[in-house]
């Protein structure tokens, strides 16, 4: 048995030693009570990637309980969505708390990424902690696209319809990728078969699978610290252990939220000012669309980004050079650990840092358009 | 200047009408001599004219002779026909099934049949009166319009004002000594709101009901059956009741004798009863005690007891609803309250309590349904925030001895 500081936490127990002689478990309650956390000023940023994990784990949870009674396709979808939040026993409380959850969980996932990009903790020898933190963001919206049209009402419906229309207008490829997305021309009960087949299986596969290795380059290589630690002594320098310090006020603050999303969900069970999803009228692909349709509020900046552009600039058409214009950015977004070379010599760079400011004052200006500018 | 505008007009018309008909010669010289509203000014605008007949069509004549004399000298010559003419000068081509067929297939040939059976078609045979309406009084000499256009006289957004034009002059129908309010009453009415307010289309006009070429007012004893043409339900029920025999004995207009004729008012509940405003009270005095007043007093109840339960469970829905609560089921629900209280309404044209009565008693459980699944759901409300609160409780407890565990083991040592 390793000499522990807080061994009678864990280990002073017989259902402890019961495991342990079986899963060997000291060697990792060592491994953990040995790593330190950097306590300074911007401490708090370090929970963010636990929030977001902790919203995950909500949404898997909560997204099983509804698929015990939700139903794909055209003629089944609504009506079993309609099922579960007036018929289901909690049913209502169940799909809430997956959409409030949902929609904290890309937020926390936004704000960590945002944090450790503008403290640096991507730099040299994290930069696959980033690029994988990168993927998980990303497989968290596609959770959020796919899961939009899953009621199949009516704002989801002519949503998903120029969501994947976009997609159409890819060179080359576009027609063939909005008929592999739709499952057809048009957005369809087949649609909702494939983007159901992407929500629960395809999408949670990958996401466990990143989010996995995301979690163990975290482990196997700690939290970074400030850039400005490098010139500070190491008695100026403090840390809290990983485990229990950090992991009890990781689960104070899951505590927390648990009770935030509960309050949430029963007060506004469908969602309140712009981030709403009443179930509404069943999707009509024959019926006229809602006056305004609007996609979910993290993709809002993308869309309206789009909508702004001419039809045409230059001579290529206006909306393909956004998409290229977005896709560019998004991958230097995700490279950035490799071109911010001055980052892994521990130093400041002010492009970079100008970049950052240039793409949340972007995210935020556009999305405030979106919402405030008929 | 206003010469040189009238000439490039008249030389459109004329190539126009060219490539249409041969009538070219005819405007030559009577573009000249009209008015601006003469006959070869309006035409353009004729249904006639844009399928592709010309003046000759109708009044036949010469149209290569080079002056008047030649025209006339034509055998097929016309000319314009004599007032008690102009129903057959229009039915020569109207009544000729194969004629028609070549223009439009889709045309009734019937029109001077059934004219011929309208109070103005009798008149004009019979009493040679020269002021009853012809083809031309309702549908324009040279402006006649597809009645299928807005700008159509025979549209039905224009038909009230069309017959309105005779029927509401008072000078103009005195010798007659019919009514001249039907106008004003047609609009006052429940119709006339939904034709020319609503811009209905479904609603009826005149015609609906007097029939347009064959135009007389219904017989006393069809009212049930003409009004039954869209009330189709009321009507059946009105024919077996026992009404129909005491109208028919009595000389009543049937519908007209509680709803009126032209001033038809949206009905309402309060029409019904033995007591005022109730218009049964007119015929089934309250204070005698008879059969019908007790009907009529039985069936009233009925619909105020449906009514009011209507309004309870639609007070406590909205509260549901006021609370966040989805109450999609429960609004359907109601729909069919909705449905109950119409079917209820129209069977009191069974002028039978056995039958209404029920029909409000079914309607009536369905609303007390909806109320006592709507309270459901404001008591699901509560208990969710109780829960809530209950849980909140767990949960802040659970950080709090988390919290005191941090402290504790974060407290300096000594």
């Amino acid at each position: 048995m390793p000499n522990l500081g807080n061994k009678n936490i864990l280990t002073d127990n017989k259902f402890y030693d019961y495991l342990n002689e079986r899963l060997k478990l000291d060697a990792l309650v060592d491994y953990m009570s040995k790593k330190n956390v950097p306590q300074h000023s911007h401490s708090m940023f370090y929970y963010f990637g636990g929030l977001t994990l902790f919203f995950f784990i909500v949404q898997a949870c909560t997204g099983i309980l509804l698929l015990m009674y939700y139903r794909p396709g055209a003629d089944s979808a609504y009506e079993s969505v309609k099922f579960i939040v007036s018929e289901v026993s909690f049913g209502w409380l169940i799909r809430s708390i997956h959409s409030w959850s949902a929609n904290l969980m890309i937020l926390s996932a936004f704000l960590h990424m945002f944090t450790v990009f503008f403290t640096k903790a991507y730099r040299k020898p994290r930069e696959l902690t980033w690029l994988t933190g990168v993927g998980v963001l990303g497989l968290a919206m596609g959770f959020g696209f796919s899961g939009y049209l899953l009621p199949w009402n009516e704002l989801a419906f002519f949503a998903t319809r120029v969501g994947t229309g976009m997609a159409g207008a890819v060179p080359v490829i576009g027609d063939y990728l909005l008929v592999v997305m739709r499952g057809g021309e048009e957005v369809t009960g087949a649609t909702i078969g494939r983007f159901f087949g992407l929500h629960v299986a395809i999408l949670p596969a990958l996401f466990i699978g990143l989010i996995s290795l995301h979690l163990i380059f975290v482990q196997r290589l700690g939290m970074s610290e400030p850039l400005h630690w490098n010139q500070k002594p190491p008695q100026e320098k403090s840390y809290m252990k990983f485990f229990p310090n950090f992991i009890y006020r990781d689960a104070l603050i899951w505590l927390i939220m648990l009770n935030v999303l509960a309050l949430l969900a029963v007060f506004f069970p469908d969602g309140i000012g712009v981030i709403h999803w009443p179930l509404g009228e069943k999707a009509d692909p024959f019926g006229a669309p809602p006056a305004v349709i609007r996609p979910e509020w993290y993709f809002m900046f993308a869309f309206q980004a789009l909508k702004m552009l001419p039809a045409h600039i230059w001579f290529i058409e206006g909306e393909l050079v956004g998409m290229g214009l977005f896709t560019a950015g998004g991958l230097m977004w995700a490279l950035i650990p490799f071109i911010d070379r001055k980052s892994a010599m521990n130093k400041p760079s002010r492009w970079i840092m100008w970049f950052g400011i240039f793409v949340v004052l972007f995210i935020i200006t556009m999305t405030l358009i979106g919402y405030l500018v008929e | 200047m206003k010469n040189i505008f009238i000439l490039i007009l008249i030389g459109l018309l004329n190539c126009s009408m060219a490539l249409a008909t041969n009538s070219k010669n005819c405007l030559e010289c009577h573009a000249e001599w009209e008015e601006e509203d003469g006959p070869t000014h309006l035409f353009s605008k004729d249904i006639h004219f844009q399928k592709g007949l010309g003046c000759v069509e109708c009044h036949g004549g010469d149209t290569e002779a080079e002056d008047m004399d030649g025209v006339r000298s034509a055998k097929n010559y016309r000319g314009v026909p004599k007032f008690n003419e102009v129903p057959n000068f229009c039915a020569r081509c109207h009544s000729d099934a194969t004629y028609m067929r070549q223009h439009n297939p889709s045309l009734p040939v019937d029109q001077l049949s059934k004219y011929k059976t309208s109070v103005h078609g009798q008149r004009l045979s019979k009493h040679k009166d020269k002021k009853v309406a012809t083809c031309i009084s309702c549908h324009t000499v040279h402006q006649i319009g597809d009645g299928k256009l807005p700008h159509s006289s025979t549209h039905p957004l224009n038909v009230p004002e069309t017959c309105g034009k005779c029927h509401s002059n008072k000078d103009y129908m005195a010798e007659y000594g019919i009514a001249t309010n039907q106008l004003d009453d047609f609009k006052a009415s429940v119709h006339g709101h939904a034709l020319l307010v609503n811009k209905d289309l479904g609603a009826p006009a005149c015609n609906d009901c007097h029939s347009n070429h064959g135009a007389a007012p219904p017989g006393v004893d069809n009212l049930a059956l003409v009004c039954g043409n869209c009330h189709a339900i009321e009507s059946e029920l009105f024919l077996k009741s026992p009404h129909m025999k005491a109208y028919a004995e009595n000389d009543f207009p049937m519908c007209a004798t509680c709803h009126s004729n032209h001033r038809i008012e949206h009905p309402s509940d309060k029409m019904i009863g033995s007591t005022e405003p109730g218009i049964c009270a007119d015929c089934h005095d309250h204070d005698d005690g008879t059969r019908g007043s007790q009907t009529a007093d039985s069936v009233r109840n009925a619909i105020n007891a449906l009514v009011a339960a209507h309004e309870a469970a639609l007070t406590v829905l909205k509260d549901a609803q006021a609370k966040g609560m989805m109450t999609t089921n429960e609004e359907f629900l109601l729909k069919e309250v909705d449905q109950s209280l119409i079917q209820t309404r129209t069977h009191i044209h069974s002028f039978d309590a056995s039958v209404v009565v029920p029909k409000a008693e079914e309607g009536i459980a369905k609303a007390d349904s909806v109320k006592v699944k709507s309270a459901e759901l404001i008591d699901e409300y509560y208990f969710r925030r109780k829960g809530l609160g209950g849980a909140t409780l767990v949960i802040t407890f659970l950080a709090i001895l988390l919290y005191l565990r941090i402290r504790r083991i974060e407290k300096p040592k000594g």
